[in-house]
């Protein structure tokens, strides 16, 4: 077990090594037009040169602070109206398939209004963020609140648990699991939005940056940009993973 | 309330005060440049189905939509496959596609244009670039979650490689295919229409911005109801499926 599972590890790190090889084959000899695919060599330095001076704080800061507040909004509403759903079977009959239709229709297309709206700053990407990530934290709330099992609630009202004591004993670490995979969702797709619409229209922020550095066809360091932002969902993915893990293993 | 409604009554019931509200708000408040009663963008769709340009824009986001959807469902399920049907190649591979799924592509959007250029081919790339993910990691773990004891039971029955792959594998596989399938249609969405913004010489997001910039919010809000309504059917035609094949799976 312990060998296949180092074998396993050497075939992720040959994937990588094959992927970095092919990318320093490839553009040492010259075949590919450096605008499209930059020398390794020079997007090293590049990103060398971008830690080294910092200057992608202004950028970054912008990003995670679009990032924070479109979440908090996002997971403050969906789990309040999914808890309040939650409540009662018939509500959930009536609002579930609302939220399932709502959250199919591609929201990304009404940023140009948001824009509008709320001006080209931060303020239309919290706003796209947070209404793009509302939906599956709304969706898994509802559900994982509304599959409790039947026996831990009797066992729990049998036993004269008061309304708070049932939420916070027997409800919310049963569906535990549930909404942490819609908050997860939620992050996620708030992070993916914000970039992408910080590409299409912004002044500042990280997508903002990759494409002004694409336009003006400075390729190599908009992949030490990419890659720093690679570094980045990285480490907010790796966040998510320990907090998931430890919210876990405390309410065990 | 003593008996209380169906609840599609009661859903439809919403919708329309929802509307109500919109067109009420909208006509009293809201400042014709920004916002458009529903009433008016129900004329506006009937107006722009009326424009050539408009229908071939439409017409060519669903060519990309559907191009994008069969090509990530196809690669998405022969790599899921590959990665799932094999314990060595799940160890390894599984954690690198995970890891694939949650890298933002959208930062990379500029590479798409620079490689495929700004017309449907890039569109279509990013599209799929967000659409496979779904679809390869539900295929693989729908056929790694298999009971052990079907595949022992099948193989002490005598079953070869191949009935086991078409007998218990494949229908196994199902529930979570469909809803790979489901949740990479909403993927291929999102991914196929922020290239049409970002790219808005031709098709939907042209249109789009050509219509926010000339404060024509009536025309926009007509263009995203006709494409919401496409999404929504489309979804709805996968959640059909979803249960219509499973049905069996108790």
């Amino acid at each position: 077990m312990n060998s296949s599972r180092l074998a396993q590890r050497l075939v992720q790190l040959g994937f990588l090594g094959a992927v970095v090889l092919a990318w320093y084959l490839t553009t040492m000899q010259g075949h590919i037009n450096p605008l499209l695919l930059p020398p390794l060599g020079s997007v090293y330095r590049e990103f060398v040169s971008l830690l080294e001076t910092g200057q992608f704080w202004p950028d970054l800061r912008t990003t995670l602070y679009e990032l924070a507040i479109a979440f908090l909004l996002a997971a403050g509403a969906g789990t309040l109206i999914g808890y309040t759903v939650s409540r009662s079977g018939y509500a959930i009959k009536v609002f579930d398939p609302l939220f399932a239709g709502l959250y199919a229709i591609p929201t990304i297309l009404l940023f140009p209004l948001y824009v509008l709206f709320f001006g080209i700053g931060p303020a239309s990407k919290i706003a796209m963020g947070a209404t793009i990530a509302f939906f599956p934290v709304v969706l898994h709330t509802t559900s994982g609140l509304s599959y409790v099992k039947e026996a831990y609630v009797t066992a729990a009202r049998s036993m004269g648990a008061s309304p708070r004591q049932m939420f916070w004993n027997v409800m919310l670490p049963a569906a535990f699991p549930v909404l942490l995979t819609g908050l997860r969702m939620g992050l996620i797709l708030a992070f993916l939005s914000i970039l992408g619409t910080e590409t299409i229209a912004s002044f500042s922020g990280l997508g903002h940056q990759i494409v002004e550095l694409g336009e003006n066809m400075d390729t190599a360091k908009m992949f030490a940009y990419i890659v720093f932002v690679i570094c980045i969902a990285f480490l907010l993915n790796a966040a998510v993973s320990f907090a998931e893990a430890r919210g876990q293993r405390d309410l065990a | 309330m003593k008996r209380k409604l169906h609840p599609a009554t009661a859903r439809l019931g919403i919708i329309a005060i929802a509307l109500f509200v919109w067109e009420v708000a909208a006509r009293r408040f809201g400042d014709p440049l920004f916002m458009s009663p529903p009433s008016r963008v129900l004329v506006a769709i009937f107006q722009l189905a009326h424009e050539k340009e408009i229908l071939a824009a439409v017409a060519l986001t669903c060519w990309e939509l559907l191009v994008a959807f069969a090509l990530s469902v196809i690669m998405g399920l022969v790599l899921g496959l590959i990665v799932g049907l094999n314990r060595f190649t799940r160890g390894s591979m599984y954690p690198v596609i995970l890891l694939l799924y949650a890298t933002p592509q959208a930062m990379i959007l500029p590479l798409f244009v620079l490689t495929f250029g700004i017309g449907t081919a890039s569109k279509i790339a990013f599209g799929v670039s967000h659409g496979i993910f779904p679809v390869m990691l539900t295929v693989a773990a729908g056929v790694q979650n298999i009971p052990p004891i079907l595949l022992t039971s099948a193989r002490s029955m005598g079953a070869n490689r191949r009935q086991i792959l078409a007998s218990v594998i494949f229908p196994h596989m199902i529930p979570s295919f469909f809803t790979g399938l489901r949740l990479g249609m909403t993927a291929v969405l999102f991914g196929v229409l922020l290239a049409e913004l970002y790219v808005s010489q031709s098709g939907i997001g042209h249109f789009t911005t050509e219509f926010t910039q000339t404060f024509q919010p009536q025309n926009l809000f007509a263009l995203v109801a006709v494409l919401a309504a496409i999404a929504v059917t489309l979804n709805e035609l996968c959640r059909w499926a979803e249960s219509r094949f499973s049905r069996w799976h108790a």
